[in-house]
């Protein structure tokens, strides 16, 4: 245990928790309130979704494609894919999403500003308010974003067997699946901290005083 | 000032001391005074109630007392340290450690139970989960609830949460208890059974409570009630001063 060293009269200065601590009640906290938190989760999971199958199925097509008319010099009806739009469309639930975890912390924030406001009277310190509330929404990012790769990676084979016959399902190219995966649960985790920046900030300025308003 | 003195004991410690605290809010171009220069002083071990009016300004004074509220002017001392020469960490400190709060709407973590409630602060403070586990289970022992210690506080009656609140304020040894009308939420008996509770702790620990409060029941077992009214000190009173007279609250 890592003493305080400068002392004002009797006055010492608190100590900074592990972060082994914040893990620990952001845990506890996001276990009890998960019911609250699964329209934000649905949101993450259908934008991660929607990310994964679009990257996946953009790698595959051409690989089936290919195989498929060296094998059986089949002319095989390709769709026109429409890049630009794609992308524009990922943006853009990739932005809803940012904005719906950004607001819906906001809320809980705001919500529990006499859980913030007691805590400090405790003790805490801004710094492990902050930590808090930036590992609730991680956590919760993580979750969202694995469930959504999953299904998007699911989604995406569907749709090779939808688009190009069953027999497209053995010429999948999974070899480079894994690292599309890391790489959208990168996406996802980088997008859920963005969007928990500013109401984790918010909640470690809160003032103590604020465990004494009656009023909601 | 010349009610105070003679209803100071003698030769005590001070555990707090305000120097003429004012406090302004402004609203747009109006400036309202909630405290208009208060000073008092409390000892070590003292029970005090401020009582007064709704708007008075107890809150006010109470949180100007507790650390978590600038004065606009003046100074408050707790245990011979001026509040506003603190950092934040060392505020962090005295909140953890010196001052234990106890609050009207009970304010316990909702996703936590009993025992984490009141094994929190001695976390924040730095004391291993294990030793903060043991220490939490006695104190709840102490206030009666060694048999609920693993419910969470939606499934304790208003009364109980207070207690587990009181448990939870004295974890870290403080040196005051501040409660801000601990008994507002609470029936006549219960609200009666908290405050023999805190009665008792003050006695057996020597721990400074200061209460701000409109419940009359304090009365009885205050050492010194502070009147407050449109944000001065009326008069302070000693126990065997008081007259019980509903009608000075209205
Ligand atoms: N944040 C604030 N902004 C503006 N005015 C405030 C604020 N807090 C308190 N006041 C005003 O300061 C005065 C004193 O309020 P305070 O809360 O201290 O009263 P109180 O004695 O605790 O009353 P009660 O018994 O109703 O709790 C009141 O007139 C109140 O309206
Ligand atoms: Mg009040």
């Amino acid at each position: 245990m890592n003493l305080p060293v400068k002392a004002v009269g009797q006055v010492q200065r608190q100590v900074q928790l592990p972060l082994s601590k914040a893990v620990e009640i952001a845990l506890k906290s996001m276990r009890v309130r998960l019911g609250r938190s699964i329209l934000t989760l649905i949101t993450i999971v259908m934008a991660m979704a929607f990310l994964t199958q679009v990257w996946l199925s953009n790698r595959f097509g051409p690989v089936i494609r290919t195989a498929l008319l060296a094998k059986a010099h089949l002319a095989v009806h390709e769709p026109v894919a429409d890049n630009g739009r794609l992308v524009w469309l990922i943006s853009l639930s990739l932005l809803v999403c940012l904005v719906g975890i950004s607001n819906a912390m906001l809320m809980s924030v705001m919500e529990r500003f006499r859980e913030i406001g007691t805590m400090k009277c405790l003790g805490a310190l801004d710094s492990f308010i902050l930590k808090l509330f930036l590992l609730e929404s991680i956590f919760l990012g993580v979750a969202g974003t694995v469930c959504g790769i999953v299904l998007g990676v699911a989604l995406a084979a569907a749709m090779m067997v939808v688009r190009y016959s069953t027999a497209a399902w053995s010429l999948i190219p999974w070899g480079g699946v894994p690292w599309v995966c890391l790489a959208a649960l990168g996406i996802g985790t980088a997008i859920t901290a963005a969007a928990a920046m500013y109401p984790a900030w918010k909640a470690a300025r809160m003032e103590p005083i604020a465990a004494m308003r009656v009023e909601v | 000032m010349t009610a105070q003195t003679t209803a100071a004991p003698q030769g005590r410690e001070e555990i707090v001391r305000t120097i003429n605290v004012v406090k302004e809010y402004r609203m747009g171009d109006q400036t309202l005074q909630a405290l208009k220069g208060v000073s008092v002083t409390i000892y070590r071990g003292e029970y005090i109630s401020i009582m007064g009016p709704s708007g008075s300004g107890k809150s006010t004074l109470f949180n100007a007392i507790g650390g978590l509220d600038k004065p606009s002017s003046g100074k408050v001392f707790i245990d011979e340290v001026d509040v506003a020469q603190l950092d934040a960490l060392e505020l962090a400190w005295l909140r953890c450690r010196k001052i234990g709060y106890i609050f009207q709407t009970f304010n316990l973590i909702p996703v936590m139970t009993a025992l984490e409630n009141v094994a929190l602060p001695m976390i924040f403070g730095g004391m291993l989960e294990a030793d903060a586990r043991d220490k939490a289970k006695a104190i709840l022992e102490r206030v009666e609830l060694g048999h609920r210690i693993d419910n969470k506080p939606s499934q304790l009656s208003g009364g109980q949460q207070q207690r587990v609140a009181i448990a939870r304020a004295f974890a870290n040894d403080p040196a005051i208890i501040l409660a801000d009308e601990p008994t507002g939420n609470l029936d006549l008996n219960t609200g009666k059974a908290i405050i023999g509770l805190l009665k008792e702790m003050n006695r057996e620990r020597g721990v400074t409570v200061i209460s701000a409060t409109h419940d009359l029941k304090m009365l009885d077992i205050s050492d010194r009630i502070f009147w407050i009214r449109d944000g001065a000190v009326e008069k302070i009173q000693r126990r065997d001063e008081v007259t019980i007279d509903a009608g000075q609250m209205h």
